[in-house]
């Protein structure tokens, strides 16, 4: 074969793979999406008073995944890096948090920030080395480190425990706050859930995002136009591994115990799933994706005890068949096509 | 010496198995750019289509000979039935949905078969061969053949046949080729139902050494990526020298880099392969993707 | 009398009702026609081999529903799949304990999984009763009050494997393979300990796999060639038919010291070959449902029957229906002896204060025993060696009573 078609044809079906991983373009936020937003969060800090403390243990659960998935669809959905490792980062989180209050006694509340930093130092190196990787090559990288995590940290059981893992006590509210774990424990999250999305719509909606998804659409292009690829992959990927940490951590303390294999392969793929599933490259679609791994697998398990996986499968297909843009993908067209339609007979 | 020969051959064989199944995920990647998670479990699933038979009383290679064709049938259906709704989503999507498959796929032959272990016969004879102090199992040796085989057969198939010409441009250049007048759907149900088939067959030569039960995949699914990937992802043979690497990689970090200590042999072998990687980026045989600005 | 007063009296009638109401109310999952038990499994994931066990001991509960129930009460077996993943247990048993009100859990399956919930059913004070799994640390009275044990432990078993090389096998060279978490950590604990001094004599290799390895062939080459002359086998059956099998390929022939939890005839020695098998030593508390010796045990004989009537899915080779069997018999005993006290004290009280129960799948002479003290409620276990065809017992029934290493 003529070495130089067959170039041209993959550089042709390269640029369409690149289009279909990008998903529709984003409107910008309107004053009533803001008062829309606002009423949400008051809703979301009414529940934990009409809730029972294991549906707000649930809701916890949500606001952590939701965090790891941001984290996730930051590197993923904005960079175009596929990472089938973030459960690795989560699990490095959560330990940071239980080794530093087990072994250390240190405050919790230090731990969150701690964890972070950590990850954001341990995804900034390893996202050094995979900036020669790319596709299912980097995707086998994060996934070495997924498989890597929990023998690590069985084989230093001075610090983790080993496979027994580790058990905390979950932290009550402080300052005679009249709260009770879990309560403080939804609010304590729901308000790292805030603080982080604020930062991330932040840094995602200016130059630093629009750097992201240049390079994601097309690598080449961008650093023609002047944006240093390798300086934005590999913060893209230490911020990501941050989050993700936080969220671990922050799961530590919801749980209250770690042990090494709840940090396995099949963690990172659940957040692949979440980011997929709550649309790719927006900041609504991590919410939706947890609430997706959260709730999802316990329907499936309530329909079919014999085969429970078997139910959480055809969710899976179904749910892609119905939107493959993902819940925010979807809940976008079907907004855009209503304005349209109502914007229809109006001059422009 | 002895031990380092045994270990070789050891992951030789082992390293077959993964190259089998990695072989069944290119054929599905080189048509669709998709990596099809659920490659094992399909692979799982026709392994026990053939034990059902043969427990019926059919011969082995009549067992072997029918659950081929409905592997080939069956990926074909799947292609056509449930991956085409998702064919223009993207990449990811489709992943998921492959993924969806994986899991009611071993919770459905969990659900019909239950989990305990099953046999599963061999074609070849069970006398070990032994040169020197090194033994050979026959059946490690009859498999590492009829991967071989299925390479060679497949090879032919796209270089030699204008079905397998068409298949190749249907892959690289859907557009065009539909306007040459092939049927790109069915170009991409074909390698499907191809990918099928090798699963199908790499289950039923990975069964007799692994046995037969709903996960016996999963761990092997996880090598043959990272077969496919070391091997390059575009290259059907280097998926399957690939698969040799990785067991033998394997074998020998976990013998000569005892001082670490053998529960970490995994992550050894892991970093070697991406350490592999970082020079070679799109894998030892695969070919750079070249992209116009 | 005056208002005031009146209001008085209301507020004080009040409090009186309440307080007796409390020292009256039931504990929650208790009614005169029910009892609510708590369980959680694997019924989806990688560890979904486990499940059987929840299905079985559910059939097993319809059977004593359909006999009329304890007491008059029929029992309300709510299982819920965690995946084996310690978040998903704790949210599960949240659920069972919170939201269904169940009155105390039994058989919750896994170590990390019932780690993860061990402080939270001991803070609750809610029985977290024979749980599924083989860890030392279940039999904690005074730490974990609210926690009990079923199995021997697998550090028992390792101790009596150990005691086995140091009476018959004064030369003995181990290679151990085992699965590297806490299962296989426990048995070679226990194993070493039993040793003692000698262990680091005697011990030549250790080999660790991972459960989701797809072979341990390269394992097996490396111990054969360690020069060891007794393999100490720790694994679940899909890794100890192919040690099995792998060992005879390449002319190993050591003493072969194999875990309880994969010396099943049907399901783990057929399959890695009869021959092959030969001389296996393993140890025993339940009757090996493809054993050709019970063929005619009247055990055996109802457990056939039960499997056929109530769990006709289940798997009559497989252990683990056996099992799923026996434990809800304790269980049954409990609640007996609890008569009409049904408060999770008396549930507990009642559970540490089992005396030489015998059950029909036991092997003939093991007995479950728990005092305040005693945690631990099954501690017998007894030798055989595989002639072929079946297990053949030998030596006495060990007995670990009291004697672990916490």
């Amino acid at each position: 074969m003529n070495s130089e078609i067959s170039e041209t044809v993959e550089a042709a079906s390269a640029g369409e793979v690149a289009a279909r991983v990008s998903a529709p373009p984003r409107v910008t936020p309107r004053a009533w999406e803001v008062a829309g937003l606002l009423a949400l969060i008051a809703g979301a800090c009414l529940l934990p008073f009409e809730l029972s403390g294991f549906r707000l243990f649930q809701f916890t659960q949500v606001f952590v995944y939701a965090i790891a998935l941001l984290g996730l669809n930051i590197l993923t959905g904005y960079n175009g890096q596929i990472s089938l490792g973030h459960g690795a980062f989560y699990g490095i989180g959560a330990y940071t948090a239980a080794i530093m209050i087990d072994r250390w006694g240190v405050p919790y509340g230090w731990t969150v920030p701690v964890a972070g930093v950590l990850c954001l130092v341990v995804g900034f190196l390893f996202g050094l080395p995979a900036l020669r990787l790319e596709g299912l090559y980097l995707a086998l990288a994060t996934f070495a480190l997924a498989l890597s995590v929990p023998q690590i940290l069985k084989h230093f059981d001075g610090w983790t425990g080993g496979s027994q893992g580790i058990v905390l006590s979950r932290p009550a509210a402080p300052l005679g706050l009249p709260l009770t774990a879990d309560q403080w424990l939804y609010f304590l999250s729901l308000g790292v859930l805030l603080v982080l999305f604020m930062l991330g719509w932040n840094l995602l909606r200016g130059r630093t995002g629009r750097a992201l998804v240049a390079i994601r659409d097309n690598p080449i292009a961008a650093e023609a136009m002047g944006v240093n690829a390798a300086l934005y992959k590999s913060l893209a990927f230490g911020v990501s591994a941050a989050y993700t940490g936080v969220a671990g951590a922050l799961s530590a303390l919801a749980i209250a115990f770690v042990a090494p294999d709840t940090f396995n392969v099949f963690l990172s793929i659940t957040f692949l799933v979440g980011i997929v599933i709550g649309g790719l490259a927006s900041i609504s679609g991590p919410i939706f994706g947890a609430l997706f791994i959260q709730f999802v697998p316990n329907y499936a398990q309530d329909i079919s005890k014999a085969a429970p996986w078997a139910i959480y499968g055809i969710f899976l297909i179904v749910f892609m068949y119905v939107m493959p843009y993902g819940v925010s993908g979807f809940l976008r067209l079907a907004w855009r096509r209503l304005t349209r339609a109502t914007a229809g007979t109006r001059p422009k | 010496m002895e031990i380092f020969l045994q270990q070789v051959v050891s992951g030789l064989a082992t390293g077959g198995i993964y190259g089998s199944l990695a072989l069944s995920l290119v054929m599905i990647y080189q048509a669709t750019d998709v990596v099809n998670f659920a490659q094992g479990e399909m692979a799982m699933f026709s392994t026990y289509l053939a034990w059902s038979l043969m427990n019926h009383g059919l011969s082995y290679w009549l067992a072997f000979a029918l659950t081929v064709t409905v592997a080939f049938v069956g990926g074909l259906a799947i292609q056509r039935l449930i991956m085409r709704p998702v064919e223009n989503a993207p990449i990811l999507t489709i992943v998921i949905v492959t993924l969806g498959l994986l899991v009611i796929f071993n919770s459905v032959a969990g659900w019909i078969y239950s989990y305990i272990i099953q046999p599963f016969p061999s074609p070849f004879p069970t006398t070990a061969i032994r040169v020197g102090s090194v033994v050979f199992g026959p059946h490690d040796l009859g498999a590492i053949g009829v991967t071989l085989v299925l390479l060679i057969l497949l090879y032919a198939f796209f270089r030699f046949t204008s079905l397998g010409l068409a298949m190749r441009a249907a892959a690289q250049n859907p557009a065009s080729s539909r306007l040459v007048g092939i049927r790109v759907g069915w170009m991409l149900a074909l390698g499907w139902g191809l990918a099928a088939l090798v699963g199908a067959v790499a289950g039923m030569m990975v069964a007799p050494v692994i046995f037969l039960e709903p996960n016996m995949m999963s761990g092997i699914l996880i090598y043959a990526f990272a077969s496919a990937t070391l091997g390059g992802f575009t290259s059907p043979g280097g998926a399957v020298l690939g698969g040799f690497l990785v067991g033998v990689i394997e074998n020998l970090a976990g013998t000569y880099i005892s001082f670490i200590g053998t529960d970490l042999k995994l992550t050894v072998a892991l970093v070697l392969i991406i350490l592999v990687l970082l020079v070679k980026p799109s894998g030892l045989f695969g070919r750079a993707v070249v992209r116009r600005v | 009398m005056s208002p005031r007063s009146r209001a008085l009296a209301l507020v004080v009638t009040l409090c009186l009702a309440l307080a007796h109401g409390f020292s009256y109310a039931a504990d929650p999952g208790v009614t005169a026609t029910e009892i609510k038990i708590g369980n959680t499994n694997p019924y989806s994931g990688p560890a979904s081999v486990y499940g059987t066990i929840g299905k079985g001991i559910a059939a097993y509960f319809k059977k004593v529903n359909d006999e009329g129930g304890i007491n008059g009460r029929k029992i309300n077996f709510i299982t819920l799949d965690d995946g084996y993943s310690p978040p998903k247990t704790v949210e599960m048993v949240r659920r069972l304990v919170e939201q269904e009100q169940v009155l105390f859990l039994f058989q919750t399956l896994g170590t990390p999984t019932n780690t993860a919930i061990w402080k939270y059913m001991n803070d609750q004070q809610v029985p977290h009763l024979f749980v599924a799994t083989g860890a030392t640390k279940w039999g904690d009275p005074k730490g974990h009050p609210w926690t009990m044990g079923w199995q021997p432990t697998y550090q028992t078993e390792g101790q009596i494997y150990a005691q086995y090389v140091l009476k018959n096998l004064p030369d003995a060279r181990i290679g151990i393979l085992y699965q590297n978490d806490d299962y296989g950590k426990d048995y070679v604990k226990g194993f070493k300990d039993g040793l003692g001094d000698a262990a680091k004599k005697m011990i030549v290799m250790e080999q660790t796999h991972e459960v989701t390895d797809p072979t341990i062939e390269s394992q097996i080459v490396n111990l054969k060639n360690s020069g060891a002359n007794v393999f100490f086998n720790v694994t679940i059956p899909k890794f100890a038919v192919q040690a099995i099998k792998k060992a005879r390929d390449i002319g190993w022939k050591p003493v072969h010291l194999l875990n309880n939890v994969s010396n099943s005839v049907g399901t783990v020695l057929k399959p890695a070959g009869i021959d092959a098998s030969k001389d296996i030593i393993s140890t025993f508390y339940l009757k090996d449902p493809t054993d050709p010796q019970w063929k005619n045990d009247k055990g055996f004989k109802d457990w056939s029957a039960f499997m056929q009537k109530y769990y006709p899915d289940g798997n009559t080779a497989d252990l683990f229906n056996v099992y799923a069997y026996t434990v809800p018999q304790t269980l049954v005993h409990v609640l007996k002896q609890c008569g009409n006290d049904l408060s999770r004290a008396n549930i507990m009280r009642q559970a540490a204060n089992i005396k030489d129960l015998a059950l029909p799948m036991f092997l003939p002479g093991i007995k479950v025993n728990t005092s305040p003290t005693d945690f631990y409620p099954i501690e017998q276990l007894q030798l055989a060696r595989f002639d072929g065809e079946r297990w053949v017992l030998f030596g006495e029934i060990f007995d670990a009573g009291g004697k672990h290493g916490m």
